[in-house]
């Protein structure tokens, strides 16, 4: 305790009481004084006394406890009678009393329900979020269409400096790490054949793995969930920060379209730039698969090449790569969709991020999923 | 007019000294020299783009300056180590343009955090007191358990004026805290920084495009012009300085409404 910290001793021998105050009232004290001055609180009655002669700075936190110790009204009168105090004093007092008889109006608070219907509600509204997310994104699936629809036969509207800019960044810019990504599942897969392969004398059909893993299902999934974490995460932060910073707010009252100006040009690029990426994930897983070969298979990449082009059919490759336009689709409308749903705060900003990325990893895997069982129906 | 504080002349607070502020090629302040004295309302004016909240923000020491010193308790911020440095921040109540208030906390945890951080109340604590610095400026109860989100501009501005006051700070630095108020908020605000002032000896470093906060609580204006502090005095002096920006600015009609305001109204 620093030697000039505030106390306060009452003089109950007087009538009426009269309340000592002493030393420093500030908030590096304040802690203090609450635990020193607490079982004094409620027993002072209106017609306690003060004498301020001994108190040395007093700030506004000082003020605010003095004022909870005597009672606002009572303060109020004795800052007005007391001649120790300076004017300068008087008014801190004056306008704490005055912002204490605000806050101490009763706040509403909001009524608890019991634990089990809280449970129970939560769980009802999950559901209903869930629900209504669905039938939100397929609405807004529809407008993007409708929206592209309307501009499909409008050569001047198409936004083409943006598209170009957004195939740059979600394709262009992601070829590095998607090739590299896929080579190294390819070879892990190879590894994977080879090994399992070797106990049936068959590591010949290794390059069959490879190929129709890579060509049917592992590039175009691999692309698509990496793209659902670079991609449809970074649209959902650039739409959302424009959302919270009003700017799509302010794009409407311009008399512009958001749909047209920010979504669909995000659609567009990414219907270009998957199934690229894509094909070159093929390329790369393959390519990934047949070095392991070479090196510990001993099939060199020439009859590599030789037996996938006999045993494995360019239909497989068409097969996968149809799939890339709707992941590219569903990953562009969900990281969209999240980032017109920001409101206000940063905070949002992060959470609607996140939902985007969960989402659109969810919907790829899903389709992917029924994509397969349609193709096994098919038999293709 | 408002006289100047009777310890103004012995103890500069604030010394800027040579300051250059550069943005690549921009440069936005050259040599500039500025002293703030304790217990005084400075109000800082200077045309957009002067380049009033870079000195503000130098000053707090969020910006290294590209040459020049700024000293404040004569002590320079970015020489001191994280420790002296932090607590002679705690000092410091700063009140930015947008209101900066944190967007995951409510509004009475954005007062109250300052509290518990470095004055080292329990949070019950803290947010009573918070809430106390909300009443002070002039936030309705009701506002306490919102998010800064669902805040109207002015309520942002009350809000952060009120986490500024939180430690009770020796200084307090105000970016344009009138703009976006009603002018009986305004109005309200003024006489708070006054009351505020005289009773704890606070020093303001104000920036404001508001004619009516100089008039009414400014004890000395410093204007910005050509990347230097062209004039440093009371109102008076400053309003009669021969530069054809400053004769605009307090002549022009709306100086000249708010001077005949201020003459009418006795200061108290």
């Amino acid at each position: 305790m620093s030697p000039n910290a505030g106390s306060a001793t009452l003089d109950t021998v007087s009538t009426p009481p009269r309340l000592r105050v002493t030393g420093d009232w500030t908030l590096a004290h304040l802690a203090e004084l609450y635990r020193t001055l607490s079982p004094m609180f409620g027993k002072l009655d209106a017609r306690t006394a003060v004498d301020f002669g001994g108190l040395g700075e007093l700030d506004t936190a000082g003020a605010g406890l003095l004022s909870e110790l005597v009672g606002t009204q009572r303060l109020r009168e004795l800052a007005r009678e007391a001649a120790d105090l300076s004017a300068a004093r008087r008014a801190l007092i004056e306008t704490v009393c005055e912002a204490v008889t605000v806050w101490r109006q009763p706040m509403p608070r909001p009524s608890r329900q019991p634990a089990v219907l809280e449970v129970l509600s939560r769980i009802g509204g999950a559901v209903e979020n869930v629900w209504g997310q669905q039938r939100y994104l397929l609405g807004f699936i529809g407008l993007t269409l409708e929206t592209l629809a309307r501009n499909l036969f409008h050569p001047r509207r198409w936004r083409l400096t943006p598209l170009t800019a957004h195939i740059e960044q979600t394709g262009m810019d992601a070829i590095p790490i998607v090739a590299l990504l896929t080579f190294m599942v390819g070879a892990v897969v190879a590894f994977l054949g080879a090994t399992v392969l070797r106990d049936f004398g068959a590591t010949v059909y290794t390059v069959n793995l490879v190929g129709f893993s890579f060509l049917r299902e592992f590039g175009v999934l691999l692309t698509a969930i990496l793209m659902a974490g670079r991609t449809a995460s970074a649209f959902t932060a650039q739409i959302g920060a424009m959302k919270a910073n009003e700017e799509i707010d302010a794009i409407r009252a311009l008399g512009l379209d958001p749909m047209e100006l920010l979504v669909l040009p995000r659609v567009l690029a990414l219907l270009v730039s998957l199934p690229m990426l894509t094909f070159i994930a093929m390329i790369a897983g393959i390519v990934g698969g047949g070095l392991v070969c070479a090196a510990i298979l001993d099939i060199p990449p020439v009859m590599f090449l030789g037996i996938l082009k006999s045993d494995v059919g360019v239909q497989h490759f068409l097969l996968g790569l149809a799939k890339a336009p709707v992941f590219a689709f569903l990953i562009a409308v969900i990281g969209c969709i999240e980032g017109l749903k920001v409101s206000g705060s940063a905070q949002s900003v992060g959470e609607h991020t996140t939902s985007s990325v969960v989402q659109s990893i969810f919907m790829v895997i899903l389709v992917d999923a029924v994509a397969a069982l349609f193709y096994m129906e098919m038999g293709w | 007019m408002s006289a100047k504080p009777e310890t103004a002349a012995a103890e500069p607070v604030i010394q800027v000294r040579g300051l250059v502020n550069r943005f690549g090629a921009q440069t936005v302040h050259e040599h500039l020299d500025l002293d703030v004295y304790r217990g005084e309302i400075l109000g800082v004016v200077g045309g957009s783009g002067t380049g009033k909240s870079v000195l503000l923000r130098t000053i707090v020491g969020l910006r290294r300056p590209s040459a020049g010193q700024v000293r404040v308790f004569g002590e320079d911020l970015l020489d001191l180590p994280p420790e002296r440095r932090s607590r002679i921040e705690r000092r410091f109540g700063v009140l930015f343009q947008g209101g900066a208030l944190f967007s995951s906390q409510t509004v009475a945890e954005n007062a109250a955090t300052p509290l518990i951080e470095h004055a080292g109340l329990d949070r019950a604590l803290a947010e009573k007191l918070a809430r106390l610095k909300l009443a002070l400026a002039g936030l309705p109860n009701d506002s306490a358990a919102k998010l800064p989100a669902e805040l109207s501009g002015g309520m942002v501005k009350r809000a952060a004026l009120a986490r500024a006051l939180a430690l009770d700070p020796d200084i307090l630095f105000l970016d344009e805290p009138t703009a976006g108020l009603d002018p009986i908020g305004a109005a309200a605000f003024d006489q708070l920084i006054l009351t505020l002032r005289d009773a704890l000896g606070l020093t303001v470093f104000l920036v404001t495009h508001d004619l009516d906060t100089l008039y009414t609580i400014c004890d000395r204006v410093a204007v910005l012009s050509q990347k230097k502090v062209l004039v440093t005095d009371t109102l008076d002096v400053v309003a009669a300085t021969d530069d054809a920006w400053v004769q605009e600015y307090f002549h022009g009609p709306r100086g000249r409404a708010a001077q005949s305001a201020a003459d009418a109204r006795p200061r108290s």
